[in-house]
């Protein structure tokens, strides 16, 4: 009796894990074999079980108007965000973690609510005020948005690397004949190195996957994601799987490199 | 030559004084012990010499020279940390030679001095290694040597030992100590370890609240307590105090027995060591309370007068809880302390 209700506890542990990796891996999958088929296999059914690794559709997105500056347009972002999140963050992250100053706990939470501001909100009110300067349907107007979309979180990240840094390292360093900021370049920045690579990795993936601000924001020098948006539902089938393809592979690579820093930086958060 | 003078240093932090008008003066190549209980500004005082904090009035001078607007690169100091700051990302070579590296000096000058210092400290066998890789005990080494291989003209210790197994601690201690004697630098160490204080220092500054009650040699912060706090904090266990009520020319009744004591009229404190007093037919009277063989010596708990008191006798006395002994006070060794200013009074 004991035994049985342990095998069949068993039982439901290893089918609701096999649920949950399959409701995550199945879709995944059938874009990898829809992305390597040719376009005719793609409109066609049923599939085959094995990609046919035939580069038709990917080549068909390549050629596709206007996508390859899509694809540009999304790396240029993606990183001016990346650069200006970390060049932005890393200072706050600083000195949330070393200094003591006025409405330190608030400024804090000021940071986590940013995040609580629905997009669409703001989206008109931004449109006319880049229309305005002159930000409209540029590269970097968007990057800009994209960095305030990113910013919360490399503060958060970088604030939890530096704390993790006892000051003694670097008082011990200004002892030793550094200043701070050579205290900082050769004590502060190897240990930190790989944590801000991370963060900054992950502030390209927020920007390489935003798609409301980049829609409403750019015309002419769209994004992926709003190129392929706005070509939804004029595009052939293969050209969409192409597409879903580019976007997500990147990402998951990415956070799947910086997994265990996002890990620290919820520790943080939570606290 | 590097004395230093601490002159009218006070430090607040918001509205609490952590340090009250501290003056004091460290003799070249002396070794200065900072004791006192947790929290009474210890780490503090040191972090202003250091310039890792900024004193709130007063001055710092090092070798004739007013430091205290200097960034601590620039004072002629090195400093060991409590819980050492070995750098994690360097090897016990880079992490000794770092500060050399930092005066850009050539590369062989670099490796002779981070041999000699990692030969003085007995690592020269880990010098590939880093710091993970090291015990607690081989980590405090490291940051020593790191110090010492900066020749500095004072070196300042935050209690580096406190986080060493007993044992490891008296070794390191004797070493500690040999290795600064024959490095010719001004030490500054601090510690609440009042064994460790008392022997290593040149001159213990006892520290209480902010302040610096008495500095002097170790035997004259014990045998003369300038105050009734250094009296109760130095020793262990540590001074014995009774009430005193002056009889005329110079005779004091101290729990109903007549001793004698400074020609004062006016109400006094009567301080004596526990192992300043013998068994005899006439003293005070002490009914034992805890009986506690310590093997060299027998501690006895008792009370004298509704006081705590306690005696450190002769091992091969035989005393029961509920005994009534008379312990007669060493005459030179009784000490007098005024209890409205808890001073000393001769
Ligand atoms: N940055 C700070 N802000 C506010 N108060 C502080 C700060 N640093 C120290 N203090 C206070 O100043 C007092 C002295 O601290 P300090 O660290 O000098 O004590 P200490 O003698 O070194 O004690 P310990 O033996 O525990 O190390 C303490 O009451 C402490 O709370
Ligand atoms: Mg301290």
């Amino acid at each position: 009796m004991n035994a049985e209700t342990r095998s069949s506890g068993r039982f439901l542990y290893t089918a609701s894990v096999v649920l949950l990796c399959a409701w995550v891996i199945v879709p995944l999958y059938l874009l990898l074999i829809n992305t390597l088929s040719s376009p005719e296999t793609v409109n066609s059914f049923p599939k085959p079980f094995w990609p046919e690794f035939d580069l038709g559709s990917l080549s068909f997105f390549a050629g596709f108007e206007g996508m390859l500056t899509a694809l540009k347009n999304s790396i240029l972002v993606a990183a001016m965000t990346m650069v200006m999140s970390i060049a932005i963050g890393a200072p706050a992250g600083y000195a949330l973690s070393r200094f003591d100053f006025p409405g330190k706990g608030l400024f804090r939470l000021l940071i986590l609510l940013t995040r609580a501001f629905p997009l669409p909100l703001l989206a008109l009110p931004l449109a006319v005020m880049f229309i305005r300067t002159g930000l409209d349907d540029t590269v970097f107007g968007l990057a800009l948005v994209h960095t305030t979309l990113a910013i919360p979180f490399s503060v958060l990240i970088t604030f939890s690397l530096f704390s993790g840094i006892p000051i003694e390292l670097e008082e011990a360093a200004w002892t030793l004949g550094c200043t701070r900021l050579t205290a900082f370049t050769k004590v502060v920045l190897p240990l930190i190195l790989p944590g801000i690579t991370a963060s900054a990795i992950f502030a390209f993936v927020i920007s390489w996957n935003e798609v409301f601000a980049a829609a409403v924001l750019t015309i002419e020098n769209r994004t992926l994601t709003a190129f392929l948006l706005q070509n939804l539902d004029t595009s052939p089938l293969h050209l969409k799987f192409a597409g879903g393809f580019i976007l997500v592979v990147p990402a998951l690579i990415f956070i799947f490199a910086v997994r265990k820093y996002l890990f620290a930086m919820w520790g943080i958060a939570n606290r | 030559m590097a004395v230093i003078e601490i002159k009218n240093v006070a430090k607040r932090f918001g509205s609490y004084q952590a340090l009250h008008d501290i003056n004091l003066t460290i003799d070249d190549q002396e070794f200065m012990v900072l004791l006192g209980a947790s929290g009474c500004g210890k780490s503090t005082l040191l972090r202003i010499i250091a310039g890792l904090e900024t004193q709130t009035t007063g001055e710092v001078w090092i070798g004739g020279r007013r430091i205290d607007h200097l960034p601590p690169k620039d004072r002629g100091i090195a400093m060991v940390f409590q819980n050492y700051a070995v750098f994690p990302h360097l090897t016990v070579f880079e992490n000794i030679g770092f500060g050399l590296r930092m005066q850009k000096l050539p590369n062989d000058e670099v490796k002779r001095r981070v041999e000699r210092t990692a030969e003085l400290m007995h690592i020269e066998q880990l010098l590939s290694r880093y710091s993970g890789e090291l015990s607690g005990g081989q980590r405090q080494r490291v940051a020593v040597a790191r110090a010492l291989a900066m020749e500095p003209d004072v070196i300042l210790m935050d209690e580096p030992l406190s986080n060493l197994d007993a044992l490891l601690r008296m070794e390191m201690r004797a070493e500690l100590k040999g290795v600064l004697a024959e490095s010719n630098t001004t030490a500054i160490y601090v510690t609440h370890d009042q064994v460790e204080a008392m022997s290593m220092a040149d001159r213990i500054s006892v520290m209480h609240e902010g302040r610096i009650v008495q500095a002097a040699s170790p035997i004259e912060v014990y045998r003369d307590p300038a105050e009734r706090f250094v009296a109760g904090f130095i020793g262990n266990p540590p001074m014995n105090f009774l009430p005193a009520e002056p009889t005329g020319a110079g005779q004091w009744r101290v729990a109903g027995q007549t001793l004698k004591g400074p020609d004062l009229n006016r109400p006094l404190e009567f301080a004596i060591r526990p192992e300043d007093m013998t068994l005899s037919d006439a003293g005070l009277k002490a009914k034992a309370k805890v009986v506690e063989p310590l093997g060299a010596h027998l501690l006895v708990t008792a009370e004298v007068d509704g006081t705590l008191f306690r005696a450190v006798l002769d091992s091969d006395l035989k005393v029961s809880p509920g005994d009534v002994l008379t312990l007669a006070p060493t005459p030179d060794r009784i000490r007098w302390f005024d209890p409205k200013s808890h001073h000393a009074v001769q």
